[in-house]
């Protein structure tokens, strides 16, 4: 158990990382350059400033007719998408390693928050799942890579909660958590979980064409 | 009301024979040389990016319109069309193709309301003009839009209208305003004037008195205008909604040069939706043009202008109340909602909002081409936009009686709604109303 566990957080961690970080940036500048080869006159459309009233608009709640249309739906997804990204870089155990490893420190949550937050992320998902379910229209754009993604993205939650709380198994359900974390690190770049490096750049655009165009809002 | 069981089993000739004549290899291959030779990384971004949330589907009349079934939400659309054929890479058959035609070209409007509700900005229009463009190349088009694109290739206008039958009608609404205002005139080819009126191809084959009320407010309010005598002077453009870019790109192009030939300073147009699209957002792009190489003006703003600088007094107010549509391509296209709300209030007494409205508004389900795609999809596309009709019903028993629809598509499309649910308003132009209220000379 002791070398598997070396093995995962050592140069399995290594390689998540890298192909989080070096993954992401390749598909931004893959992007970037079919641009550039294909479709410049993107280039000469964006607009700093539509774009950031644009993306401003839907990262604040409420701010759009869609989210107030969809006011449940709304906050699941806020805090959802809060939790999931805060909860992992501001849990203590992970500042720790941090720490441990390379002698970086930050701020960290009480653990008790953190734990509240986790299974926000968990019911968020479990949300998710059944909307996807449950409601013909996005039953009907529902593949199979929408339930896989939705499992990378809940499955280092659900392991690292049970961890957490060592009820039963921990050793085993620590590796899960450790291995699924990773899985859903080198996942973000090559699933459409990249909406996470995509959508600045979608709704930048729309943005640009709504506001410096066509002089309507887009929200 | 009957309701029509033919509308899922519609006959197209268009697409029936265009299908006959598909093999499965021309379909691979013309898919992929359009997707590998004409998109890149919008679509790119839109299919990685898109999650499958469906929260676009309440952004849609046809979804709402058809009690909320998901073959019509946007991303329902683009999964029975683009997903598909990028999954197969091409490799679909004739039967599919036909179908994907059928929907992207009759069961979307491409009005853009879906990219305001699309948490990502997703242009779902986009994606449907690409499935149109493919359709197009492989000759799958419904039958009566592409007799409009023929038009547009051998005439330079929608209509089928003749060389000859153009300066003949202006000189027919000439002097039948002459009869009103005897020093009238309707200024042919007049170089170095300021603005260049430009029309879309209905005006003069059916609706010649829309330009005869033009001819009156240019020359009341004192415009140095002119119209062009040869092709060149119909903006309008079915071709950029086939996908046939090229012969858009051919009529865009002709428009232009009338203008630069004739070197006005502005391009002034007509009450019409989607030839403002094609001359100020779509055409332009096309001809390598970031905004358009001649000032176009709609006439929305074009009235708002005059009416702000007094060049056009007000007799007395319109006074039956009014309700006024924003059409998909001059408000969430041009952003002329506030100029068409000043122009309604300075000329009408009361004005009534039917909700949603400005960039929220439904569409008329006429526009993006449906409408042009002709008597087989009719009741379709009347079906599919009950939810207008409740709109409108809405503000109708708020009091409102006259409905006003600044767009020949939404004109039309609204007219068999109207029709069709019994609503019982009267739909006018603002122009119509223009010239019934404004002060002309004695």
């Amino acid at each position: 158990m002791h070398d598997l566990y070396i093995f995962i957080t050592g140069p399995l961690a290594w390689a998540a990382f890298i192909l989080f970080i070096g993954g992401s940036l390749y598909r931004l500048l893959a992007m970037l350059i079919l641009v550039n080869r294909k479709e410049r006159f993107i280039f000469s459309y964006m607009s700093l400033r539509y774009g950031l009233r644009s993306i401003l608009h839907w990262i604040t709640p409420f701010a759009t007719v869609n989210m107030r249309r969809h006011p449940v739906l709304t906050v699941v997804t806020f805090l959802f998408h809060i939790c999931l990204i805060v909860t992992p870089i501001f849990l203590l155990s992970h500042v720790i390693l941090w720490d441990e490893s390379w002698n970086l420190s930050w701020w960290s949550l009480p653990d008790g928050l953190a734990d509240f937050m986790t299974i926000i992320v968990i019911a968020g998902a479990i949300f998710f799942l059944i909307r996807r379910i449950v409601s013909p229209e996005v039953q009907f754009v529902t593949s199979a890579s929408d339930y896989i993604i939705l499992a990378i993205v809940a499955a280092p939650f659900v392991t690292g909660f049970l961890a957490y709380h060592q009820w039963f198994a921990y050793e085993f359900f620590m590796v899960l958590h450790i291995l699924t974390g990773e899985m859903m690190l080198v996942a973000i770049p090559f699933t459409r979980l990249s909406h996470m490096i995509y959508s600045p750049f979608t709704r930048a655009y729309m943005g640009s064409e709504f506001g410096g165009v066509r002089h309507a809002k887009d929200w | 009301m009957g309701e029509p069981a033919e509308i899922n089993e519609i006959k197209d000739k268009g697409l029936e024979i265009g299908a006959e004549r598909l093999t499965e290899d021309k379909i691979e291959k013309t898919i992929n040389s359009v997707l590998k030779g004409e998109t890149g990384a919008r679509l790119k971004a839109y299919v990685d990016t898109c999650i499958h949330c469906g929260l676009c589907s309440e952004a849609c009349h046809y979804y709402l319109s058809r009690d909320n079934d998901p073959h019509f939400s946007p991303v329902g659309k683009v999964k029975q069309t683009i997903w598909e054929m990028l999954k197969k890479k091409g490799k679909v058959s004739p039967e599919f193709i036909k179908k994907a035609s059928e929907i992207a070209s009759t069961e979307c409007n491409l009005c853009r309301r879906c990219a305001m509700y699309c948490p990502f900005g997703i242009d779902i229009a986009y994606m449907m003009l690409i499935v149109r463009r493919i359709c197009h190349m492989l000759g799958v088009t419904p039958l009566y839009i592409q007799d409009t694109a023929h038009s547009h290739s051998v005439t330079m206008n929608q209509m089928w209208v003749k060389g000859d039958e153009w300066p003949d009608t202006l000189q027919w609404q000439e002097e039948e305003a002459q009869a009103e205002i005897p020093t009238l005139r309707i200024p042919l080819e007049k170089e170095g004037a300021d603005v260049m009126y430009s029309v879309i191809g209905p005006e003069p084959k059916f609706q010649a008195q829309l330009i005869y009320q033009a001819a009156v407010i240019m020359n009341v309010a004192g415009i140095d205008w002119t119209m062009p005598a040869s092709s060149g002077w119909d903006n309008s453009d079915m071709a950029m909604y086939t996908g046939d870019n090229e012969i858009m790109g051919r009529v865009k192009r002709a428009h232009f040069e009338t203008a630069a030939r004739l070197k006005v300073k502005k391009i002034v147009m007509g009450e019409c939706g989607h030839a403002f699209r094609s001359v100020y957002d779509v055409g332009n792009r096309w001809l390598g043009w970031r905004i358009p190489p001649v000032e176009v003006v709609h006439a929305i703003e074009f009235y708002h202008d005059i009416l702000k600088e007094g060049r056009i007094k007000i007799s007395k107010k319109f006074e039956t109340p009014v309700t006024l549509h924003d059409p998909c391509n001059i408000v969430r296209g041009r952003g002329l909602h506030e100029m068409s709300r000043y122009v309604t209030r300075e000329m009408c007494e009361e004005l009534i909002e039917m909700h949603p409205n400005r960039e929220h508004n439904y569409c008329c389900c006429a526009g993006g081409g449906v409408i042009n795609c002709g008597p087989p999809y009719k009741n379709k596309r009347i079906m599919s936009n009950r939810v207008k009709a409740e709109q409108l019903f809405a503000a109708k028993a708020k009091g409102a009686k006259v409905l006003i629809a600044p767009c020949h598509n939404c004109h039309s499309g609204l007219e068999d709604i109207n029709h069709h649910y019994g609503l019982g308003l009267e739909i006018k132009f603002l122009m119509d109303i223009l010239y019934e209220v404004m002060d002309k000379p004695e």
